[in-house]
């Protein structure tokens, strides 16, 4: 079983940051993960692009060859990176700062949460976009555990900010439980005007 | 919660670190340039730690320097760098060559000519590492494909410098300096750590002296035993020589000291090569993308192989040429416009050869190269 994730948005945002948290949590969980990435010259700014690919047998390619799962926390990412997403894939965008063409996205579970503003006002720290987002993708594709997660995410911020980084990926789960009861109230409604009969 | 025990997740160039740390050295001095910045920083941050000495110099010609007249008094030196910095660097890597003062240069390429594509991956600088200096002489060159190796190969590089008094270079590139993966290295994988043949007999010493070895011992400098290190052609004893026997034996001994120890300096991998009928020749982070065609093709019945160089200067000709010859094809795909596929072509004498070049500054696909060998064959009338 091979799971290829790519990870992307603005440089800054932290998208290299959780991309090694997901490889060093899939590590954690017994498996093969290779992290690689593609940025520009520029600190801040640009597309910033971070591929984790995971499996239970040894990994050659590096690199994402068809995703299974996608994260895009800006238009310009949503616009490079989205769309060569496998049918049956999972497309996780920020619903205030992206829009991606559906028609072009057939089959593709597409989910739009508003990340980068959780970040902003319900933590107060927009530096926190990564981990928020990180928490919101882990619970929706189960790609790997949260005790893994957690202790990846020990490794690899300091003492000093790990509490905030941790509440930030809780509210990144409970963001991701709200769209599940989305899903399910829409689906339930579907239901409802399905076996409503027909005049 | 208690953690589980599990690989660590570790980047490439740190490995680079670890590995030169592990291989005893004490000495890096460098200047820093992406995509090879965190090989600086790590030494800056433990070299110290490990009894060793980081100077940030203020260019790549100064860092080279720096290093040469740190192994002179017998350190382990170390720097790390990129293209541009590479380039600034020949002059004195001759002089490494010709006064046998062994150094090891990490080069993570990145894209060119000149400052190219700072932050994406390349392998254009192969010829570079071989001929960049002037002036006949032979070099070896190591080209790792995952984090691993990368700290087991690292080691190695200091293990030939020291053995053969040579400069050796490890060419990684972006993917795999910047590649984060498991690492776990059990203590029989790490090699035997050589140091350099010492002397001391200070009153006999002749510094260059032909022995049957090839490589002359050593004292360092400051240690009592007066002698001359030059950039001109020397005899024994180190002085300049225009002698036509001195001369040429001077010559044939740095160059043959490499070049004649090849089956002791050349490492390969061979993967499907049993059965092999198409052959894929291919090194650093490529060769995974080359791994990956490999089972793409035999699983469209094409019975493919792979011989990956992890060295590739001084160059396996022999092991290319009884491996290869005969094949129905062979491909050798790489991130430039060709480099050390004119070397492969050259062994290989007149065994069908393609050369997939990769300019894209990104891993070359390994549906590419799949498709490109099933195409070529089909050509050829092969299936």
């Amino acid at each position: 079983m091979k799971t290829q994730i790519r990870l992307s948005g603005t440089g800054g945002q932290g998208i290299i940051k959780i991309a090694v948290i997901l490889a060093d949590a899939a590590l954690y969980d017994g498996f093969n993960a290779v992290q690689s990435q593609a940025y520009g010259p520029e600190s801040r700014g640009g597309a910033s692009k971070g591929e984790v690919v995971i499996s239970d047998t040894e990994i050659f390619y590096p690199k994402v060859e068809l995703p299974d799962i996608v994260l895009c926390l800006s238009q310009e990412a949503c616009d490079k990176y989205a769309y060569d997403i496998r049918s049956g894939g999972i497309l996780l965008i920020d619903s205030q700062h992206c829009s991606v063409d559906m028609e072009k996205l057939q089959g593709v579970n597409i989910y739009a949460s508003p990340i980068i503003s959780t970040a902003k006002t319900v933590i107060g720290n927009p530096l926190c976009v990564n981990t928020v987002a990180l928490g919101t993708l882990v619970s929706l594709t189960n790609t790997v555990s949260k005790d893994a997660v957690l202790m990846a995410m020990e490794d690899n911020f300091k003492t000093k900010i790990l509490p905030l980084n941790i509440q930030a990926y809780e509210e990144g789960r409970k963001l991701c439980m709200k769209l599940l009861q989305e899903n399910k109230r829409r689906a339930k409604a579907m239901e409802r005007l399905k076996r409503r009969p027909s005049k | 919660m208690t953690k589980a025990k599990k690989p660590k997740l570790l980047q490439g160039n740190i490995a680079c670190a670890m590995g030169a740390i592990k291989a005893g050295a004490t000495f890096f001095g460098g200047y820093p340039i992406t995509p090879s910045t965190e090989i600086a920083e790590y030494m800056a941050a433990q070299l110290p730690k490990a009894g060793g000495r980081f100077m940030q110099m203020e260019d790549e010609i100064a860092s080279i320097g720096a290093i040469i007249g740190a192994s002179c008094v017998g350190h382990k030196s170390f720097t790390a760098t990129s293209g541009p910095g590479f380039s600034l660097m020949q002059e004195l890597i001759g002089y490494a060559c010709n006064a046998e003062i062994p150094i090891v240069i990490a080069n993570v390429m990145r894209s060119g000519p000149s400052t190219g594509l700072p932050t994406l991956p390349a392998a254009q600088d192969v010829m570079q590492a071989r001929w960049g200096t002037h002036g006949d002489h032979s070099i070896i060159a190591i080209s790792p494909y995952s984090v691993k190796e990368t700290y087991i190969q690292t080691i190695k590089a200091f293990n030939l410098a020291e053995k053969y008094r040579t400069p050796v270079i490890i060419l990684m590139d972006e993917k795999i300096g910047h590649l984060r993966e498991g690492f776990d290295v059990s203590d029989d994988e790490i090699p035997e750590i050589i140091q350099r043949k010492r002397t001391l007999d200070k009153e006999n010493y002749i510094p260059y002296e032909n022995t049957p070895s090839m490589v002359p011992e050593f004292i360092p400098l400051g240690c009592g035993a007066r002698y001359h290190i030059t950039g001109l052609t020397h005899n024994e004893k180190g002085f300049y020589t225009q002698k036509s026997d001195e001369v040429e034996k001077f010559l044939f001994r740095i160059y043959d000291k490499i070049e004649k120890n090849k089956e002791d300096i050349c490492e390969y991998e061979m993967f499907e090569m049993d059965d092999a009928e198409v052959v894929i020749v291919s090194y650093g982070s490529v060769a995974r993308s080359a791994k990956e065609a490999v089972s793409k093709l035999r699983a469209s019945n094409v019975k493919a192989g792979l011989i990956r160089l992890i060295t590739l200067w001084p160059f396996n000709d022999t092991l290319i040429y009884e491996k290869c010859h005969g094949k129905k094809l062979v491909l050798m795909p790489e991130m430039n416009l060709g480099q050390l596929s004119l070397e492969v072509e050259r062994a290989i004498k007149d065994t069908p050869f393609y050369s997939l070049h990769g300019a894209k500054a990104d891993l070359i696909d390994p549906k590419v190269m799949a498709d490109k060998v099933i195409s070529l064959l089909k050509e050829r009338g092969e299936v």
